[in-house]
């Protein structure tokens, strides 16, 4: 370093201050979060390498209590429901660890210094997760089409909007846990709840499988919500109206309650 | 009050008259903030026109981050009335944060992300950003640019937290402590920066526990402790006031009996170690006691160096404000 005046010339710094155009705003917030995201070992194993795992290890091994089956393939079955431990993977534990680590060092108070409206903050990270939730299903869909995948033409349609839906709603409860509490006890939370949905929540076992009145519970969860969709309609080539309710009462009393409780350190 | 649209880069003429010349920069009234039974705020007043440089000082605890985030709009305040720029911060903040550049105590960025994309992201919220790779550069960060954030040093931060408070071309800048954890170098680059800032009409406004910064740095210079303000003016009316106590430093050797010292002198002298080897004597100094001080210190074989006689600096005003002793 030099102590030479001419470092900076004179107008440098000369005031012109304005926002950036919203695209800009949300496009560069958007990307950034996508790209954190998508190169944090940790949330790649939760997101994708886990998901992938189970994908493969439960359409060729008979472990599961699947029901009857009748003359659905394994796969067939597996597939949907790993679809949705993948949503709830990225959009609701890793996006509640992620913000609970961005607040312990700042993010949201220094991006909220900026000309970037609260609304926008949020836009681009829900913009973030569902490219996330896209790129897992794309990974996801071809290995289980390699495993002898074949889902109903007719439902992928309804299959996208419940990931969609899914989406939203397991995020909208990723930041209602990730914006309210300490990291250590995001981190703790978000872990704990992923296991107890993925083992009880009508994700790896079908509700009917459950005893008595916790079947009729789980299909009102979020995870056993879009489990079910999601099967109907790959599987069925179905809409279930049901879950898409479910999943859209959730994302609206999250985002209600996470708007009163999330802190920004 | 928009500025008008201009390619990327250019400036609009009239910048520097987006805002009426009537608006101070900050203009806080009665302001009180409360956290449970403490109370952080109690009752601060604060004017500071547009244009200049004004240096925040006061020990920990005194209210300087809590003031500096209630203009911000990140805190509401209990009671008073806050204008940053004319504007409501709690009520406007959505017209004045494109206005402001804002430099949080301990900075803030994703852990994972990389120097550049960090300031990037920050300007890409702004109309005409200041070019990142060039700011980067001259803040000694070029070689940092991929590095992550959690891996930067701790004076590294400071800079990309200042490099992200100063991109959008702020009117106005608030910056918390902006040298903290800095080695020298970087500290003088920053005070020249902040010299660049001044001269090209940004108002900044800083806070500080480096009296040295405060001095050479700021138009005005307010002082707070218990929530208020106990003194402000320009760092000479400070050190002016009470001119007649002149004193006389000089260093030497820490552990010099200054009791000694005093005994020597004539009645009614204070002499004084402020900080180990750094040696003040109070009172009337005259050719006869700086002579007494330097025979004394020749009779205890050490010699007295950097002797200087003249007003108190920064430093003894506000010690003698604030009080001497460590607050918990």
């Amino acid at each position: 370093m030099t102590t030479t005046g001419a470092r900076f010339q004179p107008g440098t710094f000369t005031p012109a201050p304005g926002a950036g155009p919203r695209g800009r705003m949300l496009l560069a917030h958007a990307r950034l979060e996508t790209s954190l995201t998508l190169r944090h070992g940790e949330q790649i194993l939760l997101t994708l390498l886990i998901p992938l795992a189970l994908l493969v290890g439960l359409s060729l091994l008979d472990v599961l209590p699947t029901g009857e089956l009748g003359d659905q393939s394994r796969v067939d079955w597996v597939t949907p429901r790993i679809l949705a431990l993948a949503v709830m993977s990225s959009a609701f534990t890793g996006q509640a660890i992620a913000l609970g680590f961005d607040r312990r060092y700042g993010v949201l108070k220094r991006l909220s210094a900026t000309a970037l409206p609260p609304w926008l903050l949020v836009a681009g990270r829900l913009v973030a997760a569902l490219v996330v939730v896209a790129l897992q299903a794309l990974v996801l869909g071809i290995v289980a089409a390699l495993l002898g995948w074949s889902p109903s033409a007719a439902g992928l349609g309804y299959a996208v909007l419940l990931l969609v839906v899914g989406t939203l709603s397991f995020g909208a409860l990723g930041v209602l846990l990730g914006g309210a509490l300490r990291a250590e006890a995001v981190l703790a939370l978000a872990n704990i709840v992923w296991f107890v949905l993925l083992l009880a929540g009508g994700i790896l076992m079908a509700p009917e499988a459950l005893p008595g009145v916790l079947a009729d519970i789980v299909v009102l969860l979020p995870s056993g919500a879009l489990a079910e969709g999601l099967h109907d309609a790959l599987a069925e080539g179905t809409l279930a109206w049901g879950a898409v309710a479910t999943l859209a009462g959730w994302a609206l009393a999250a985002a209600a309650l996470a708007t009163r409780t999330t802190k920004l350190t | 009050m928009s500025a008008p649209i201009t390619s990327r880069g250019h400036l609009p003429d009239h910048a520097l008259v987006l805002t009426p010349v009537t608006a101070a920069a900050v203009e806080i009234t009665g302001l009180v903030k409360r956290f449970g039974p403490t109370t952080a705020v109690d009752g601060l007043d604060l004017k500071m026109p547009q244009g200049i440089l004004l240096a925040v000082l006061g020990p920990n605890g005194a209210g300087k981050t809590t003031t500096v985030e209630v203009c911000e709009g990140f805190l509401r305040p209990d009671a008073g009335t806050v204008r940053v720029l004319g504007l409501d911060p709690a009520r406007d903040r959505a017209a004045l944060r494109p206005r402001i550049g804002v430099m949080p105590q301990g900075g803030g960025a994703y852990p994972g992300v990389r120097a550049e994309e960090m300031l990037r992201l920050v300007a890409a919220c702004a109309a005409h950003p200041l070019d990142p790779a060039w700011l980067l550069d001259v803040l000694g960060l070029d070689g940092a640019r991929r590095t992550p954030f959690k891996r930067l040093s701790g004076g590294q931060q400071q800079r990309l937290s200042l490099a992200c408070a100063l991109v959008g071309r702020p009117e106005l800048v608030f910056l918390d402590e902006p040298t903290s954890g800095m080695d020298p170098q970087a500290r003088r680059l920053v005070w020249e920066l902040l010299g660049a800032l001044r001269a090209d009409g940004v108002s900044v406004l800083l806070t500080t526990h480096l009296m040295e910064e405060a001095e050479t740095l700021a138009d005005d210079v307010v002082i707070v402790d218990n929530g208020a303000v106990i003194a402000q003016g320009s760092p000479n009316a400070l050190t002016a006031e009470h001119a007649e106590d002149a004193q006389l430093r000089f260093r030497a050797r820490p552990g010099l009996d200054t009791e000694l010292l005093r005994a020597a002198l004539p009645e009614g002298y204070l002499v004084r170690e402020s900080s180990p080897g750094a040696y003040r004597v109070a009172g009337l100094v005259d050719p006869q006691v700086v002579s007494t001080v330097t025979s004394w210190c020749a009779q205890q074989g050490v010699l007295a160096e950097e002797l200087h006689v003249g007003r108190r600096d920064l430093e003894e005003v506000f010690l003698e404000l604030t009080g001497r002793e460590l607050r918990s």
